[in-house]
C-alpha cells in the first residue's frame, strides 16, 4: 500500500462524500421539519443539472469573462430548483399533511417518476456530455506523485462554505429558529405564532437549491448525465443522511463524508463490484450499535 | 344472503377475497379457450408476471400492513427466490421430468432460501424500528442485488461448482451453468404456467389469511399497534414480527421462482430498489392491510403500463400523474369529504368510513 495512492483515495473520497452531504442536507432538512422521506430529492438534482447544462452550452459562443457560464448556469439551476421544489411541495406534500407518512412516501415516489420521465420526454435518453464547470485544471503536489482537480478542491470548499452557512442560518436567523421550533413541535410552533406552511416551504426551497448545487458537482466529476443520473447518489445520500442521524444537520455531514470515503477505500482496496454492498453492509453494522445513526438522538418512549 | 350477514366480518373479507381471485381466473381462463385471439397477446404475456406480483403484493401487505413496518427491499427476496428457484429447475431437469411437479419443488426450493435469508435478515432488521428499519431493508436489497450479481455457479457429473466474483467454474462435458453472474440465469426453463400462479396466488392468500386471523395474527397486529401495551401483556414482540417477516420472505421467495421459470433469461438488477418501490406501491394504494386491495392494485398497475402503450412514451408520466392524483383524493381530508358525499348520494345511504377508497 502505498501512501500516495492513500492520500489520493482519501481525497477523492471526501470530495465524493462531499456532494452526498450536501444533498444529504436536503433530505435531512426536509425529514426535520415535515418528517416525511422525499423520494424526489434525487430528480430535483438531475433537473438542476440539466437546466446547468443547457445554460451553459447556450452560452458557450457567447463572449463572456471566464467563469461566467457556470456561475451563470449554477445560479439559474439553483432558481429553477428552488421554485421546483417549492411548486412539488405546494401540489403534491402540502394537501398531504395529515395523512398518514407512508401515503407521503408513495406521492413523493410518483413525483419522483414524474420529474424522470418528463425529464425523459423533454430531453431524451442519450446521454449529455457535461463539461466541467471549472475545466480540467489540476493541483500538483509532491513532484507529481500526487495529482488532484480542480473540481475536487471547488466540491470541497462548496461542501464547507454551504455548511458554515447553514449552521449560521438555522442558529443565527429568526427563519432558523423557526425551523428548528417545527422540528421540535409543530402544534407547539403554530401556538407561538410561526407561519409552519411558509417554514416547511423555505425547507422545500433551500433543500431543492442545495441539490441543485449538488448536481452541477456531481456531473463535473461524473459527466454522464441521463434522466435517471439522480437516483443512484440520492438513494447513497438517503443512506448518509440516515448514518448520521436523521433530521442531524452536522450528522448529514458526517454521514456523507463518511459514506464517500468508505464507498472509495472499498472500490480501490476490496472490489468495485461490492462497492455498494460494503456501503450498505456498514450502516446496517453501525444502525445496529448506534439504532438512531451516529449524530442522532434516540428518543425515549414514553409509556 | 343471510348467512353471509352473519359471518365474522374477517371471514367475509377473506371468502370475498378468494371468490375474487377464482372469478378472475375462471373468466380468463374461459376467454382464452372461448375467445378468437384468447384475451390478446399483451395481456397474456402478462398473466404470469401478474400473478408474481399479486403474490409478492400480498406478502408485502403482511409486513406493511399487518405487521407495521415499512420494508424497502422486498424485491431482494424475490430475487433470491427467482435465482434459487430457477437453477434447482435447472438441475431438476433431467431427475424430475414433469414439469409442474419440478415447478413445485422450485418454488419451495425458492421459498426456503429466501425464508433462511428472511430469518437471518430479521434478527438485526427486527431490532429497529421506523424509518431506520426501512433503511436497513433497502440496504439489504441492494446488498442481495450486488451478491446475487457476482455468483456464478455451475452443476456436472461431479456436483455443483461455485465461485465468486469472477467465474472459475470448470464444468465436465454435459454440465449446465446455472447462474453466470451479471448476465444471470440465460437457460432459465419456461415452466410456470398460468395455472400454477393461480395456485401460488391462492395458497399465498390462504397463508396469510390464517395467519391474520390466527392468535399469532391477532399477536401481531397488537405489536403493530402498540409495541409496550402488547410487551406489558406476555406477547414477545420480536418472535411475532419474526413470524411475519420470515412468512413473507418465503411467499416473495416462491413468487420469484414463478417469475424466474416464466423468463427464458433474467438478471439480479432485474430486482433492484425499483422493483421494491413497486410492490409498495401496489400495498399502498390497495390499502395497508386489505389483501383484495393489494390484488386488485397489482393487477391493475401491471396491466396499467402495457395498456397505455397507445400513449407510448407519455405512458409512464401518466402513470406517474395517475399515482400522485390517486394518492392525493384518497388521503387529503377535503377531497375524501368531497368523495364520501358523492359515495352517499349515489348510493342513497351513508358511506362507509374509507369509502373514498372504493
Amino acid at each position: 500500500m502505498n501512501v500516495m495512492n492513500f492520500l489520493n483515495y482519501l481525497i477523492s473520497g471526501i470530495s465524493l462524500g462531499s456532494i452526498y452531504a450536501i444533498i444529504a442536507l436536503g433530505y435531512t432538512m426536509v425529514y426535520g421539519i415535515a418528517k416525511m422521506l422525499n423520494f424526489a430529492h434525487g430528480d430535483v438534482i438531475m433537473v438542476g443539472a440539466y437546466i446547468c447544462f443547457f445554460v451553459m452550452s447556450g452560452l458557450s459562443s457567447a463572449a463572456l469573462p471566464p467563469f461566467a457560464a457556470p456561475i451563470l448556469g449554477t445560479l439559474v439551476a439553483m432558481v429553477v430548483c428552488t421554485v421546483l421544489g417549492v411548486v412539488i411541495e405546494r401540489l403534491a406534500y402540502k394537501p398531504l399533511r395529515q395523512a398518514p407518512s407512508l401515503a407521503v412516501l408513495i406521492t413523493a415516489i410518483g413525483v419522483s417518476y414524474f420529474l424522470q420521465n418528463a425529464a425523459q420526454l423533454l430531453w431524451t435518453s442519450s446521454p449529455k456530455y457535461f463539461t466541467s464547470v471549472v475545466g480540467n485544471a489540476q493541483l500538483t503536489l509532491f513532484d507529481g506523485r500526487l495529482t488532484i482537480s480542480a473540481v475536487t478542491l471547488l466540491t470541497i470548499a462548496v461542501c464547507i462554505i454551504i455548511m458554515l452557512a447553514l449552521t449560521t442560518f438555522t442558529n443565527k436567523t429568526k427563519m432558523g429558529k423557526a425551523m428548528r421550533a417545527c422540528s421540535e413541535d409543530k402544534g407547539a410552533a403554530q401556538l407561538m405564532g410561526i407561519d409552519v406552511n411558509r417554514t416547511i416551504s423555505v425547507t422545500f426551497a433551500i433543500g431543492s437549491a442545495l441539490a441543485a448545487v449538488a448536481g452541477v458537482l456531481f456531473m463535473s466529476a461524473y459527466p454522464s448525465l441521463t434522466p435517471t443520473t439522480g437516483s443512484m447518489p440520492g438513494i447513497k445520500a438517503f443512506t448518509a443522511a440516515v448514518f448520521g442521524g436523521i433530521g442531524s444537520i452536522p450528522g448529514a455531514l458526517l454521514g456523507g463524508l463518511l459514506l464517500g470515503i468508505i464507498e472509495t477505500f472499498a472500490r480501490a482496496y476490496i472490489s468495485t463490484e461490492l462497492s455498494t454492498a460494503i456501503v450498505f453492509a456498514v450502516l446496517i453494522v453501525v444502525l445496529l450499535v448506534k439504532p438512531a445513526g451516529l449524530l442522532g438522538k434516540t428518543v425515549r418512549e414514553k409509556v | 344472503m343471510k348467512r353471509i350477514r352473519q359471518m365474522k366480518r374477517s371471514t367475509r373479507n377473506s371468502w370475498f377475497t378468494y371468490t375474487l381471485v377464482v372469478a378472475a381466473f375462471a373468466v380468463v381462463q374461459l376467454l382464452r379457450t372461448f375467445q378468437d385471439g384468447g384475451i390478446g397477446a399483451m395481456l397474456e404475456g402478462q398473466l404470469i408476471p401478474i400473478c408474481a406480483y399479486v403474490t409478492m403484493a400480498v406478502s408485502l401487505n403482511l409486513v406493511v400492513g399487518i405487521s407495521g413496518e415499512l420494508s424497502l427491499g422486498h424485491a431482494g427476496f424475490m430475487s433470491l427466490g427467482a435465482f434459487a428457484g430457477s437453477a434447482m429447475a435447472i438441475a431438476l431437469q433431467d431427475t424430475v421430468a414433469l414439469s409442474p411437479l419440478r415447478l413445485a419443488l422450485a418454488m419451495v426450493f425458492g421459498a426456503i432460501v429466501a425464508a433462511v435469508l428472511g430469518f437471518l435478515i430479521g434478527i438485526p432488521v427486527l431490532r429497529l424500528n421506523g424509518d431506520y428499519l426501512a433503511i436497513v431493508t433497502l440496504a439489504f436489497g441492494e446488498i442481495i442485488k450486488s451478491i446475487v450479481t457476482n455468483v456464478y455457479l455451475g452443476v456436472d457429473a461431479n456436483g455443483l461448482h461455485f465461485s465468486f466474483l469472477s467465474n472459475s467454474n470448470e464444468l465436465a462435458d454435459g454440465g449446465a451453468e446455472l447462474i453466470r453472474g451479471p448476465m444471470g440465469v440465460m437457460n432459465s426453463q419456461r415452466i410456470s404456467t398460468f395455472t400454477a400462479g393461480f395456485i401460488l396466488v391462492m395458497i399465498a392468500l390462504i397463508v396469510v389469511f390464517n395467519l391474520v386471523n390466527s392468535r399469532s395474527g391477532r399477536a401481531i397486529m397488537a405489536a403493530r399497534d402498540n409495541r409496550i401495551a402488547a410487551e406489558s401483556v406476555g406477547i414477545s414482540v420480536t418472535k411475532y414480527k419474526m413470524m411475519a417477516f420470515v412468512v413473507s420472505a418465503a411467499l416473495a421467495g416462491a413468487a420469484g421462482t414463478l417469475y424466474g421459470c416464466s423468463q427464458t433469461t433474467f438478471a439480479a438488477t432485474k430486482f433492484d430498489f425499483n422493483t421494491s418501490i413497486l410492490i409498495l406501491v401496489f400495498v399502498v394504494l390497495g390499502g395497508l392491510g386489505n389483501m383484495w386491495g393489494s390484488v386488485i392494485a397489482a393487477t391493475a398497475l401491471t396491466i396499467l403500463p402495457e395498456a397505455l402503450r397507445q400513449f407510448s412514451n407519455y405512458r409512464m408520466l401518466v402513470y406517474a400523474i395517475v399515482l400522485i392524483l390517486v394518492m392525493l383524493a384518497t388521503n387529503n381530508p377535503t377531497l375524501k369529504q368531497f368523495f364520501s358525499d358523492l359515495f352517499a348520494r349515489l348510493g342513497g345511504k351513508r358511506a362507509e368510513k374509507g369509502g373514498a377508497a372504493e
